[in-house]
């Protein structure tokens, strides 16, 4: 029994490294299902008893996560940042933005503080990430 | 007060396959490996620097009841038991292929921060593990 859980969470640690890293590629559940080696059906409600959301919604905040850096840390344009960060359309965008960050993109760029330099970005990264 | 840091400690989940990955895979080297009877003390260091060890500890009765051990290898195995280590190298390019060659999982690819270029992988059982070529 325990053997079988780790064994499942490495493989659900697996599909979520791989969200991290690929975020801004069109991840959909057969390509996560396919990286965990198991079934579509499986797949979606394994992920979620293992980390607490889907992974579409731990998806959706990595992306937003790296929109947040990059209306701080550029001066990219809203709809530039929109599609680098992996979402389809600036209105799923906006809509996605506002919803887990409480504030629209361009208002967030106006009042977000700067993060500090010296900090390892991974730690930066998870710690900024908006909560679900 | 304090002078060094001397052991650090993460959890494995096999003390052989911590051996082959952390030794066979990334390069560092046994400091200690004594079986003290009531565990397997095994420590690695990097190669040139035995100051500073990084125990590999198995997590099990009687230092922690099965229940304990069982919740610690699950939480390690989905990223949760914090252990972290950050390694400096100098060439994070270089190493990185010389470790993918070797099969090792990323996290992320050398990208260059504020404070130099920088790498992340996992360990077989979960641990998060980075190194950074530090800005001159």
């Amino acid at each position: 029994m325990g053997r079988d859980v780790e064994e499942t969470n490495r493989r659900m640690l697996r599909v979520r490294d791989a969200m991290d890293r690929d975020y801004a590629q069109p991840l959909d559940v057969p390509a996560l299902a396919r990286i965990a080696h198991v079934s579509q059906a499986h797949f979606t409600r394994t992920f979620r008893a293992t980390f607490g959301e889907t992974p579409h919604r731990y998806l959706q905040r990595r992306r937003v996560e790296r929109a947040m850096f990059l209306l701080r840390e550029t001066d990219r344009s809203v709809t530039d940042i929109c599609y680098e960060v992996g979402f389809g359309s600036p209105a799923t965008f906006s809509r996605t933005f506002h919803e887990i960050v409480g504030r629209p993109p361009r208002t967030y760029r106006k009042e977000a503080p700067r993060a500090a330099g010296a900090v390892p970005t991974c730690f930066t990264k998870a710690w900024t990430r908006p909560s679900t | 007060m304090f002078t060094a840091i001397t052991h650090s400690q993460i959890y494995v989940l096999d003390q052989d396959s911590a051996l082959d990955f952390y030794v066979g895979t990334l390069g560092l080297e046994v400091n200690t490996d004594a079986d003290l009877g009531f565990m397997r003390w095994l420590t690695v260091n990097v190669p040139g620097h035995p100051d500073r060890q990084i125990l590999l500890e198995k997590p099990g009765p009687p230092a922690m009841s099965e229940e304990t051990a069982r919740e610690v290898r699950e939480l390690l195995t989905k990223g949760g038991t914090g252990g972290s280590l950050i390694f400096s190298t100098d060439d994070c390019r270089k190493t990185y292929e010389t470790l993918r060659a070797r099969g090792v999982e990323f996290t992320d690819e050398p990208t260059e921060r504020p404070y130099g270029i920088d790498c992340g992988l996992r360990d077989p059982f979960g641990n998060n593990i980075r190194f950074t070529q530090p800005k001159p």
